[in-house]
């Protein structure tokens, strides 16, 4: 929650020097959602992506709007479910990678549909709550 | 110039974006307790299920076709709808909401090719958020809903029409000799403005297709029909009756939304406006006797402004279907609240009533709700002494959330799938 604080009035004297500023803080939504219109968001479950920093229950934030790279860590829908991995994308070739390499990759035949749902740009992972 | 912009099987397609198994299944979504079908996926509407089909006339497709049925979900549809109108916003100077999914969008000072910006806006939408649309594109608004209806169509036949008109059709940027036969393979009950009587009407008078209805001279359709037919055969033939946020007949939404002359940043000024759109829209729906289930409060910045973009919205179900101005009022109120950032300029804001119902609908119910709300009033007293005296905490929120979900929503959300865009305890997985 952003709190502007607000002027004081003066009524006589000299005035105070913070009078000129509003202060905003931090807002981690500033930081982790660049763009709110094609941000979603994604629960991890599983523990292929761990060496990457992606654990199981955490939230990763995912922008839709991004054009996925080679290396990016992605959220793509395979057959009935979504899974998170890098993509891997090179000499016209496409396939999902685990960070874990005891992970098989996943590759698609041709006719095998593979949607990359948006880029994953930021993993929420909370310690202690309260 | 106008467009368009409408996403396809609206509801069915926000279903779709997290649950890949209904992918090319056949879908409905569910009115309350009703049951009727009140969207169909394309593979729904193959299978002959007619828009408002009673569940249990097509459950047996369940079974026999794999028809998968859900209840609405107007949270998610809600989100969904802001984010899809703040896209299609980019399109052009002046935006009306027309209805949770679709939006009339003013085309005028805008340069260049229309139909290429209406494919970029569309490509946008579909990889921003999920949601395939169709734009049309007319010189006036009746004309750029036809060209909607023809751009959908091509793309659910193909071979209707031409394949060019297909997901974006501008009527204005299409040959003489094309738009002749594009109208007369159009028949005229596909006319915004033009209902199922003046259509069996017209027809009975040998006026089958649009193109038929376009050589009429208005006056004469003035005399034999009605000024609104004259209006609607004007719009056709090119010259504009229906300004933006001019109010068309009620569909299933009601929508009061306003651009502001200047940013506002005061939440009060907000709070004001909403309340406006508020009892505006609440005037409608008791003009039309209906009573409304759900309500949808948004605000958001100018596409067209830099600076900070934000664009929220939040749907707050009503207690029970109303179309009392003071509970809509508040309920706008407090969804602006909730909603409302400080530090922003926010551009423009509105209220969209969802869920409409008769009002004689409902009046059987009304005496079983009274009941309902005095218990509901005595437990909501217990949980309150209870907390007085152990302190606010998880007593409060988990037993509030369920008594309001059991009240007013065991029958309907048997279906229903889980909020995923609003809820942080319903976020969908990504296995890894």
């Amino acid at each position: 929650m952003l709190l502007p604080i607000a002027a004081g009035k003066i009524k006589a004297g000299f005035p105070s020097p913070a009078d000129d500023f509003t202060v905003r803080r931090q807002d981690l939504n500033e930081l982790l959602i660049t763009h709110p219109t094609a941000t979603f968001f994604w629960e991890v479950g599983g523990t292929s992506m761990t060496g990457a920093g992606i654990h199981n229950g955490d939230i990763l934030v995912v922008n839709r709007a991004l054009s996925p790279l080679q290396r990016d860590i992605v959220v793509a829908e395979i057959y009935v479910y979504f899974t998170g991995k890098y993509l891997y994308k090179r000499q016209g070739r496409i396939k999902l990678q685990a960070a874990d390499p005891t992970f098989p990759d996943i590759t698609f035949k041709d006719g095998q549909v593979m949607k990359v749902c948006g880029v994953v740009t930021a993993c929420v992972k909370r310690f202690r709550q309260g | 110039m106008y467009a368009l912009v409408d996403g396809n099987n609206f509801y069915v397609s926000c279903e779709r974006i997290f649950r890949p198994s209904l992918n090319d299944k056949p879908v409905v979504v569910l009115s309350n307790n009703d049951g009727c079908a009140i969207a169909r996926s394309n593979e729904a509407k193959a299978l002959g299920i007619k828009m408002g089909a009673p569940w249990f006339q097509i459950r047996h497709l369940a079974d026999s076709h794999g028809l998968v049925a859900l209840s609405a979900n107007f949270t998610l549809y809600g989100d969904i709808s802001s984010r899809m109108m703040a896209i299609a916003a980019a399109l052009g100077p002046g935006q009306e909401m027309y209805s949770i999914d679709e939006s009339f969008v003013s085309l005028d000072g805008v340069r260049g090719d229309l139909i290429r910006r209406g494919h970029v806006i569309r490509s946008r939408i579909l990889q921003w958020i999920g949601i395939p649309t169709c734009i049309g594109m007319g010189s006036t608004k009746t004309l750029a809903k036809l060209a909607n209806h023809i751009a959908k169509t091509a793309e659910r036949k193909p071979g209707s029409y031409p394949d060019a008109l297909s997901q974006v059709c501008n009527l204005s940027a299409l040959p003489s000799d094309t738009l002749k036969a594009v109208l007369e393979a159009t028949e005229v009950n596909e006319v915004w403005g033009v209902g199922p009587r003046i259509g069996t009407g017209l027809r009975e008078s040998g006026i089958h297709t649009v193109w038929q209805l376009m050589q009429l001279d208005p006056t004469t359709i003035r005399r034999r029909w009605s000024l609104t037919l004259e209006k609607t055969l004007r719009e056709l033939q090119g010259t504009p009756c229906i300004t933006l946020d001019d109010e068309p007949p009620p569909k299933q939404e009601i929508a009061c939304t306003r651009s502001f002359g200047h940013p506002v940043t005061e939440q009060s000024v907000l709070v004001e406006a909403v309340s406006e759109f508020a009892s505006r829209a609440a005037e409608k729906l008791r003009k039309q006797h209906s009573l409304a289930g759900q309500l949808l409060v948004f605000a958001r910045t100018s596409p067209f402004r830099p600076g900070t973009k934000f664009a929220k919205s939040t749907v707050v179900p009503l207690r029970r279907p109303t179309a009392d101005s003071a509970m809509l009022v508040k309920a706008a109120v407090a969804g602006l609240r909730s909603i409302f950032k400080p530090g922003i300029l926010y551009a423009k804001a509105g209220v969209m009533l969802l869920e409409l119902q008769p009002d004689t609908l409902v009046q059987g119910e009304l005496d079983l709700e009274v009941e309902d709300l005095e218990e509901r009033t005595r437990l909501m007293t217990a949980l309150d002494n209870l907390n007085n005296r152990y302190g606010k905490g998880t007593v409060l929120m988990a037993s509030a959330g369920l008594a309001g979900e059991k009240r007013a929503w065991s029958m309907r959300q048997e279906r229903r799938t889980p909020r995923y865009t609003t809820d942080w305890n319903a976020l969908p997985v990504a296995r890894c």
